[in-house]
């Protein structure tokens, strides 16, 4: 790995912009009532990271319980909530927001040449209203938890749980409106504040992501609202709407349900291929192979991802006609992303590859995604499916495209773009290590939770045969070392802020409009509105501006 | 600016009240219409008719009040958008349950 | 699509009058006041989206119970007061006519046109929630709440409730008279957070009014009027939706 593109400017005259959007204005009030893009993305990546340890200490205490075959480490009840929580936590306050509500937010008005998104004003708005959402699940967790599971299965739920599933619930229901907002905004931005020549074609790939995105969590999340609602009333005033003894159905909360959290998936990935679409692009210097195709891929996938959510119900009472229909279209959703890989793949071919940590956790995307996706396909076969649902092969699916795809994403866009964010480099060598370790202990953890899932391991248990002990420590034991690989970006992260090298305005050389602004950028992002004269992912027009640039003061 | 002036109402078509008034008859006239028709036994129709006439109520508000008519083609896709997913959601959840044999009493 | 707005010709009146004369509405990260009205109208719409798929589970759960409980949701219908809900829907209609006059007279600059209309679609959103609360109450009377001391009594004997005389019910069996409790839910569940809609927007025009009253609408910033217009509208065609699945069923026996 020695060849490398990092260009950073000369290191003894170099210095950060004095005026930039973090030292624009001071006090606590300037950034809790910003309407900065950047400062509000910062509050985001702040909150996330604060809840993403929260999960990972509950999935730390959940391997640990799983050691050993009995519920000797908590009682059973404290499990459940411990893998609810969770989940909860995972889900709704990490993937979801992790991207589009961090770089989405910070990049998307810099990439189409914008001074801020549409709506600050309800960009805040989003980022309160997760906090309070945040805040319930802590209440929630203060106040002894949760145990339905994050997918609040109806009956379970409503009739036969005395946890606290009204705050959970809504906790769920704000940090929903959060998403709602922030996927509106979005979406009016692509449309409407576009710079001169930024035409739809000429867009980041990061952009069309985040824009399919939105789509999903305009259009699916209220349904997770009314879902939540139901579930309250049922609970509270006990109407009957899920509750066969009333002639409720509790199938209902189940397709409500679903109906949002099958495209939530498809909004927690799709932002991390378009940070991947990206960092493939910068780190093999080369565009993007067959840019439509991918851009419409996206798209494909926001829509094609509206029909299939009952792949999650097969075992459930729906009926056998839904469950063919729901199947074959579970087969239709998997070919845009298939689309997307291979693309991906041709864009590195012939490209000159460097190995830089965005580039290494993107390696790690593409492999990682691969194999979890194409472990769905065997669960949106109804027939496997009815074998493997409710076992660990549904677990190591999900974690393998959320954790090993999504997660790797989001760290591989948050290295790519700190030199931005910050106007400092992290430490490359020990950047490289920690995504290693990552990967290494990625797959420690999870390959053996496929394995396990086939053998009939049930999943959401404390207690396990015997049998089963040595899968488990491995995975436990790659457990350890993938907390040590997400710990150590935080703390050298951190570091950086102080003594990393300064990066100057585009340390990647790589195309794109926020790339062409000081690092860190200014409030306004831009002094003069740009003019977008040429396609994304020009490295031809990138070497006329270097050539044009002034690199030294001598 | 004197640019604004020249911009207002260039791309924004303001609807004359009279426009307004014959869609709010024929608002009424329709409310009028499907009470009468629930009046009467049409068996399988009912419903079918009682929610053509609210669509067809509904239309006028979205093209005249809400001036869907004169707008962007941005407006109009996404407004058909939202319907269809609207749409899918509840054929697809109908779907499984009336093939379902079990819960048809 | 070539909807990128942002024109050459706005980036270059920047550039030669960054700070030229703009209106005070004009937020900075805006180029044009069409741009910005463009865009708040755009996403006002997407929010009126996000309602509608909103709504959409509820009325996903009412199609599902009313094709399995039929006749339990004509029972349930027909104690709803076919002429207080017509009465409504024509009181929604005119108001939906006169936040239509509202936006056109902020468009055409008549103040004082502008606050009449308001504060007459102000009182027939009144009128409606009046309405309502008399349903309500009548609901409560008759203790047609599920939850709330629900009775059977008028769906297992019809001949005792004066109010259905004339649909010539027949009395239903006992599962299925239970099953009125789920057509109660979901009545007050759609048309309570209808309800809820109804009183948002009554607030705001409220608010509006008052700033009406100022001239903050019509000296041309026409989209707060506006968009709230497309606010006002949708409620009103949620409720014609409402009105005819939950009123209309079926009123002939």
């Amino acid at each position: 790995m020695s060849s490398t593109i990092i260009n950073l400017p000369d290191q003894s005259t170099a210095r950060i912009p004095k005026t930039n959007f973090l030292t624009k204005e001071n006090g606590l009030l300037s950034w809790l009532l910003t309407g900065d893009h950047k400062r509000i993305a910062i509050l985001y990546l702040i909150s996330i990271t604060f809840f993403f340890f929260i999960g990972g200490a509950l999935a730390g205490l959940i391997r640990l319980e799983l050691l050993t075959p009995q519920s000797d480490l908590m009682a059973t009840d404290t499990y459940n909530k411990v893998f609810t929580m969770h989940g909860v936590i995972m889900v709704f306050l990490f993937l979801v927001p992790s991207v589009p509500a961090t770089l989405g937010n910070f990049f998307i008005p810099m990439m189409i040449g914008a001074k801020d998104l549409a709506l600050p004003k309800i960009n805040l708005l989003s980022w309160y209203l997760y906090v309070a959402g945040g805040i319930l699940v802590i209440y929630t967790m203060a106040a002894g938890g949760v145990d339905t599971g994050w997918t609040f299965t109806t009956p379970l739920s409503t009739h036969y749980i005395n946890t606290n599933v009204m705050s959970t619930g809504m906790a769920v229901f704000i940090a929903g409106f959060s998403s709602i907002f922030t996927g509106l905004n979005f979406i009016v931005t692509l449309h409407k504040m576009r710079c001169p020549g930024m035409t739809w074609f000429r867009l980041p790939l990061f952009c069309w992501a985040h824009y399919a995105a939105s789509i999903l969590m305009v259009l699916g999340t209220p349904v997770l609202a009314i879902s939540i609602v139901l579930l309250a009333l049922e609970r509270t005033v006990g109407i009957g709407v899920f509750d066969p003894t009333k002639g409720g159905d509790p199938l209902l909360f189940q397709h409500l349900f679903w109906f949002y959290s099958h495209p939530a998936v498809y909004i927690m990935i799709l932002p991390g291929m378009g940070v991947i679409s990206e960092t493939i692009s910068t780190f093999s210097r080369k565009r993007v192979f067959g840019y439509t195709a991918v851009a419409f891929s996206s798209v494909a996938i926001a829509v094609f991802g509206f029909f299939v959510w009952a792949h999650h119900m097969f075992i459930m009472g729906i009926s056998n006609y839904a469950v063919l229909v729901f199947s074959l279209l579970t087969m239709l959703v998997a070919v845009p992303s298939a689309i997307k890989i291979f693309n991906w793949a041709f864009t590195l071919y012939k490209g000159s590859i460097t190995f830089e940590t965005p580039m290494l956790y993107s390696f790690g995307f593409m492999g990682l995604f691969t194999i979890g996706g194409m472990t769905g396909v065997f669960l949106g076969a109804s027939g496997t499916d009815i074998h493997l649902t409710e076992t660990y092969f549904i677990v190591a699916h999900f974690h393998f495209v959320m954790v090993g795809g999504m997660l790797m994403a989001f760290l591989a866009g948050i290295h790519f773009w700190w030199p931005k964010m910050t106007g400092r480099m992290y430490p490359e060598k020990i950047s490289q290590l920690a995504a290693v370790v990552t990967f290494i202990g990625f797959n420690l953890t999870f390959f053996p939770q496929f394995i396990l899932g086939t053998l009939g391991m049930p999943r959401r248990y404390a207690a396990y045969p015997p049998e089963f002990q040595v899968l488990n420590v491995f995975s436990t034991a790659g457990a350890t070392i993938l907390g040590v690989g997400y710990l150590l970006p935080v703390l050298y992260l951190t570091w950086s802020l102080k003594y990393g090298a300064i990066a100057g305005n585009n340390p990647w050389q790589a195309t794109g409009l926020e790339w062409q602004t000081q690092s860190p950028p200014l409030t306004e992002n831009f002094l003069v509105t740009p003019i977008m004269d040429h396609e994304a992912y020009d490295y031809e027009w990138l070497e006329t501006q270097q050539a044009k640039e002034v690199a030294s003061v001598r | 600016m004197s640019e604004q002036a020249q911009h207002e109402g260039h791309q924004h078509h303001v609807t004359s009240p009279v426009l307004y008034i014959i869609i709010l008859f024929s608002l009424l006239v329709g409310t009028a219409l499907t009470v009468w028709a629930s009046f009467i036994d049409l068996h399988a129709w009912n419903p079918v008719i009682a929610l053509a006439i609210a669509t067809s109520k509904a239309m006028l508000v979205v093209l005249f009040f809400m001036g869907v008519k004169y707008s962007t083609k941005l407006t109009k896709l996404t407004l058909i958008a939202g319907v269809f997913i609207f749409l899918g959601l509840i054929s697809m959840t109908l779907a499984d349950y009336m093939s379902r044999a079990w819960g048809r009493w | 699509m070539s909807d990128s707005p942002a024109t050459a010709h706005g980036a270059l009146a920047e550039a030669v009058n960054p700070h030229g004369e703009h209106p005070s509405y004009l937020r900075h990260h805006f180029q044009s006041v069409e741009q910005q009205a463009d865009t708040t109208n755009f996403a006002m719409w997407l929010f009126l989206l996000t309602e509608v798929m909103f709504f959409g589970g509820l009325f996903a759960a009412y199609l599902i119970y009313r094709n399995w409980y039929y006749p339990a949701f004509v029972a349930g219908s027909h104690q709803l007061n076919v002429g207080w809900g017509t009465a409504n829907t024509a009181v929604l209609i005119f108001s939906s006519f006169t936040m239509a006059m509202g936006v056109w007279c902020s468009e055409t600059r008549r103040k004082n046109g502008l606050v009449l209309c308001l504060i007459l679609t102000f009182i027939l959103g009144t009128c409606f929630l009046g309405i309502k609360t008399i349903e309500y109450h009548e609901k409560w009377e008759k203790h047609h709440i599920p939850g709330m001391h629900y009775s059977l009594q008028s769906f297992l004997n019809p001949a005792s409730d004066p109010d259905i005389a004339q649909y010539h019910d027949k009395p239903l069996p006992l599962d299925m008279a239970r099953h009125t409790e789920l057509y109660f839910f979901l009545y007050f569940a759609m048309t309570g957070m209808h309800a809820l809609h109804m009183i948002i927007g009554i607030a705001i025009l409220g608010y509006m009014i008052f700033r009406a009253r100022a001239g903050a609408y019509t000296s041309g910033h026409v989209t707060f009027v506006e968009n709230f217009g497309l606010y006002w509208h949708f409620v009103d065609i949620i409720w014609i939706y409402l009105f005819a699945l939950l009123y209309l069923i079926s009123r002939h026996q």
